[in-house]
């Protein structure tokens, strides 16, 4: 049993099937991988674990309690972050202050009327906040703009922020993409690292073989709205119906 | 029903004028996507067209009138407008009597024009900006435009009158076989909703029917794609931009002899407008027009006596309540795209 | 002190300051001089600076904070006022009871409009904002004439019940509103030589809301409450994903907002006791967003400065006629003096609302943090000037 299971999940837009029959089962403090090509409805599986969708069939459970018809903050607030394919990140405010808020949710839930006290009186909120920023390598840039970091740094602090809130999935739409090489495999780096410190579960939809094979140690491979495999990365490489479906094309 | 049928003709002519701006409002924010507080200042200054137009038609010279004697025996002074001396006076009084008509020709040059400096001088550089900006800044205009007519004209209204020929009222009821005087309906009205529905279907014919409109309607559904084509679309965007402030300049001039001009009413019409242009739905011409119409029928519907005795002030409120319903359960307006504006 | 921050406590008591001593600083004329007119410290006019200061501060913890635009704001001051006048019909003239009851009621409408207005977002707020508004005005005006008292608005009576107070003076006057005995219109003048001074209770006691509001605004706005607020304008979809509801937090703030709009609103009738629906027109909201854009949005200081700005130039520049523009310029040849006098009387005395359109329009375009940031970058040019080439960054506004 897995942390999260999809069963039986399909979506419907108008005429387009984009997810026929989708089961998935993603264990606890793996890596799982979902991949496949463009038009593969990874994307729509996605919305669908966060609340962006509502499914048409079947179920999303996630440590044994529905997620559907969820809103995407309770979601989050049951243990599921996302790190969004364009880095999410509260532009006009700092670093540091991007870095609390998610410490604020944590701590408070999802509404909390604290309008009287201070930001920065409130310590252990400071106090994580900082000590992630130290993690995160990013604490000389407390004070910026988090709107005028690189993409790299944004992205960085986007999966800090996730991180933060201690989820126990984090999922991760393709986190490199439009990234250069030194930014991708920094961030590999710090996936890595995540996945060996922390007692988290990683599932990151991405493009990039380079990025899934460094990282995944279960792979789901997507065509056409149905899983046409579910395996380990050295069975996936091997796969022949996988090299015709999708790796034909790009390896 | 004869009551039923008054009220749909007095809905006729609030509709019309409704119809008439949020034609233009949409078509801005279809082709643009500029929200346009200005819009109801374009009507009040396609109305001060009018106003223009008759004082520069009956400006005068004063001559001595051999002929006729004051009060006090001496030879009166008598203010000859200048139509008289280049038109002979029968003519003279024809031109001066048909002023509002006239000022649509007058009107239709300085309309456009005030609406592509618009475009090109303000509007253009807040494409990119929330629309929380383009809100401010046109209202900012709307202000200054405001103030600017404010300045000239005094700020009590203007009585501009219809051509004498239009002047009293048509009797309905006695043509449909009802008794008479249960149905009278002012000409001028009945002209206004003529002259509406030739402007909405000139619009819809221009759309529908040239190359331009074709290129513009493309362009409203995806603008990027038409860009890339390229075809000059912004050139296009500025032109439909003079388009929809003439026909909003023109509402106006034929709306005076129904409210004399003031300096407010472009404010006055703006909320309702935009209104009819959300209850139609955003970016959307036929859900403008119907909008227009059918808010304008409903409104003289709500302010019949049985109505009212029913529930008191309705007709005050029903326009703005219609807006909160729809906004709330299909914020795409009637006849809006799906995925527009749909937040 | 008070639990601020340092450069948050210099402010309060810069504004302190200010207020306090306004009809000092607001009277630099001598009172017989050909100046005087442009004085502005009379009761009347610094009672409003400090109560559309109020209503300001209000609206931008909305939208100064999260980005929604409303322009209906105009109606919970409408309300306020309303509340404020029954209160002394009913109950007494004790200014108190008024204003709580004004902030309440106002509060109350504001929760109801602002969940169902909340419902959308962007230019749809703004439009069910107005729509709201708008229908309270044309209903204020008409239909609930027994309650608003309809065009002529609603006044005081000498049979007004007044329950805890008196329906008449000893000599037969409807009596003033007053805090406990002292009248809200009683001044004390001051003469040093040539110039006059005025000290009102009213305005004293308006000055003082003024800056407890000011204060909570501060607090409001270096609190976790007011930094999700920023949150709700920066990136609503990462709010939504890091488990936070946004829907409670904007309806607080707009409660909050509404509330100040009441409480200027009972300030208001506190001043003047009689409320008319005028005070609900949108135009009347969209003065607040011109005074809130003008003096800096999202920043502390920068409504309480525009709305000075906007009510100093309502009340004193439109009092510039030409006969004085001609006075200003006599010393200029005469072709030059007439010209000069032509081309500025459109922008001053009864055309002010031309400038001020013109203003704000440039400030939309070129200064989106409004006079605030115009100061800031007159300080940093200054700055720049004084340590040449020492590249001064500009931080963003407060």
């Amino acid at each position: 049993m897995g942390i999260l299971e999809v069963k039986n999940v399909g979506k419907r837009f108008g005429g387009l099937q984009a997810l026929g029959d989708v089961n998935l089962s993603v264990k606890e403090n793996s890596v799982h991988a979902i991949i496949g090509p463009n038009g593969a409805g990874k994307s729509t599986l996605l919305n669908c674990l966060v609340g962006k969708l509502i499914p048409d069939t079947g179920s999303v459970m996630f440590d044994g309690q529905s997620v559907l018809g969820r809103a995407p903050y309770e979601i989050n607030q049951m243990g599921i972050s996302r790190v969004f394919q364009t880095p999410e990140i509260f532009g006009d405010l700092s670093v540091l202050e991007n870095m609390m808020i998610p410490c604020f949710a944590k701590r408070d839930g999802a509404f909390e009327m604290n309008a009287f006290s201070d930001v920065m009186s409130q310590k252990d909120v400071l106090e994580k906040a900082e000590h992630m920023l130290e993690e995160m390598n990013m604490a000389d840039k407390r004070h910026m703009h988090a709107a005028a970091m690189s993409r790299g740094d944004k992205r960085r602090l986007e999966i800090g922020m996730c991180l933060s809130q201690e989820p126990r999935l984090l999922l991760l739409d393709e986190p490199t993409a439009g990234m250069a090489r030194a930014d991708t495999n920094n961030t590999i780096d710090l996936l890595k690292e995540i996945s060996d410190q922390r007692d988290i579960t990683i599932a990151i939809i991405e493009h990039d073989m380079h990025v899934v094979f460094s990282l995944a140690n279960r792979i789901t491979v997507l065509a056409q709205g149905t899983p046409l495999v579910e395996d380990d990365p050295e069975n996936i490489r091997g796969n022949p119906k996988v090299r015709e479906a999708y790796l034909g094309e790009t390896a | 029903m004869d009551a039923i049928i008054l009220q749909i003709l007095n809905g006729l002519d609030k509709g019309s004028a409704y119809a008439l701006i949020a034609l233009g409002l949409t078509l801005i924010f279809g082709t643009l996507g500029v929200v346009n507080f200005a819009h109801g200042a374009l009507f009040m200054i396609g109305a001060f067209c009018a106003v223009t137009l008759s004082r520069i038609l009956t400006l005068s010279h004063t001559i001595i009138d051999d002929t006729q004697k004051d009060f006090l025996g001496n030879p009166l002074k008598v203010e000859v407008p200048y139509v008289h001396d280049i038109f002979g006076v029968a003519t003279g009084d024809a031109i001066i009597d048909w002023a509002v008509p006239l000022s649509l020709l007058f009107a239709i040059p300085i309309m456009i024009a005030v609406g592509v400096i618009m475009e090109r001088g303000l509007i253009k550089h807040f494409y990119k900006r929330p629309h929380a900006d383009q809100i401010l800044v046109t209202f900012g205009l709307a202000i200054v435009l405001q103030e600017v007519i404010k300045y000239f004209y005094g700020a009590n209204p203007i009585p501009t009158p219809a051509p004498d020929a239009f002047k009293g009222s048509f009797d309905f009821g006695a043509a449909l076989g009802f008794d008479p005087n249960l149905i009278i309906y002012p000409y001028w009205r009945i002209i206004y909703f003529g002259f509406a529905a030739v402007i909405i279907g000139g619009v819809f014919a221009f759309l529908q029917f040239t190359t331009f409109g074709m290129v513009v309607r493309a362009g409203m559904a995806d603008r990027e794609t038409v860009g890339l084509l390229g075809i000059n679309i912004d050139r296009r965007f500025t032109i439909m931009f003079g388009v929809a402030a003439a026909v909003a300049g023109l509402a106006g001039v034929m709306y005076t002899p129904i409210n004399s001009p003031n300096y407010h009413m472009g404010m006055d019409f703006l909320v309702l407008s935009f209104v009819v242009v959300v209850v139609g739905g955003m970016g959307s011409l036929p859900g403008a027009v119907l909008a227009g119409f059918l808010l304008g029928i409903l409104e003289s519907f709500a302010s019949m006596r049985e109505v009212i005795d029913i529930i008191p002030g309705i007709n005050q409120v029903i326009i703005y309540l219609v807006a909160i319903v729809i906004l709330l359960t299909r914020p795409r307006g009637l006849m809006g795209r799906k995925g527009v504006m749909e937040d | 002190m008070f639990k601020l921050e340092k450069t948050d406590l210099s402010l309060l008591v810069i504004v302190a300051v200010l207020t306090m001593f306004a009809p000092f600083i607001l009277n630099p004329f001598p009172a017989d001089s050909a100046m005087a007119q442009f004085n502005a410290g009379y009761p009347d006019l610094m009672q409003r600076f400090v109560i559309f200061g109020v209503f300001a501060i209000g609206f931008n913890i909305l939208f100064g904070l999260t980005g929604y635009l409303s322009f209906g704001h105009a109606a919970f001051l409408g309300v306020g006022s309303y509340a404020a006048v029954w209160m002394f019909k009913l109950l007494s003239m004790n200014v108190v009871p008024a204003i709580i009851l004004s902030v309440i009621v106002a509060g109350l409408f504001s929760l109801v409009i602002g969940f169902v207005s909340l419902r959308r977002s962007g230019i749809y707020f703004s439009i069910l904002t107005l729509a709201f508004a708008q229908m309270m005005f044309a209903l204020a005006y008409s239909v609930l004439t027994p309650i608003t008292g309809g065009e002529t608005g609603l006044q005081l009576a000498l049979d007004d019940p007044r329950i805890l107070g008196v329906s008449q003076t000893a000599g037969g006057n409807i009596p003033v509103p007053s805090i406990f005995g002292l009248e809200m219109r009683s001044s004390a003048e001051l003469a040093l030589g040539a110039w006059s001074f005025t000290f009102n209770v009213g305005y004293y006691f308006c000055a003082l809301i003024m800056l407890v509001s000011f204060y909570v605004a501060i607090r409001i706005f270096r609190s976790p409450f007011g930094m999700m607020l920023r949150a709700v304008k920066s990136n609503q979809q990462r709010m939504n994903y890091t488990g936070l509801n946004s829907k409670p937090y904007t309806l607080a703030a707009f409660v909050i907002s509404g509330m100040y709009a009441g409480l200027a609103g009972g300030l208001m009738a506190s001043m003047d006791p009689l409320a008319g629906a005028e005070r609900m027109q949108w135009t009347a909201s969209g003065e607040v967003v011109l005074m809130t854009i003008l003096g800096g949005v999202g920043t502390l200081i920068g409504p309480v400065l525009g709305a000075g700005f906007i009510k100093y130039f309502e009340n004193i520049f439109s009092k510039i006629n030409s006969t004085i523009l001609h006075e200003w310029f006599a010393f200029l040849p005469d072709g030059l003096e007439d010209l000069l006098v032509n081309v500025l009387y459109p922008f001053i005395g009864k055309g002010w609302h031309l400038t001020l359109g013109i203003l704000f329009m440039l400030v939309v375009i070129y200064l989106p943090g409004g006079l605030v940031e115009g100061g800031q970058r007159v300080n940093g040019w200054f700055r720049n000037r004084g340590a040449k080439k020492s590249t001064t960054k500009t931080t963003p506004a407060e």
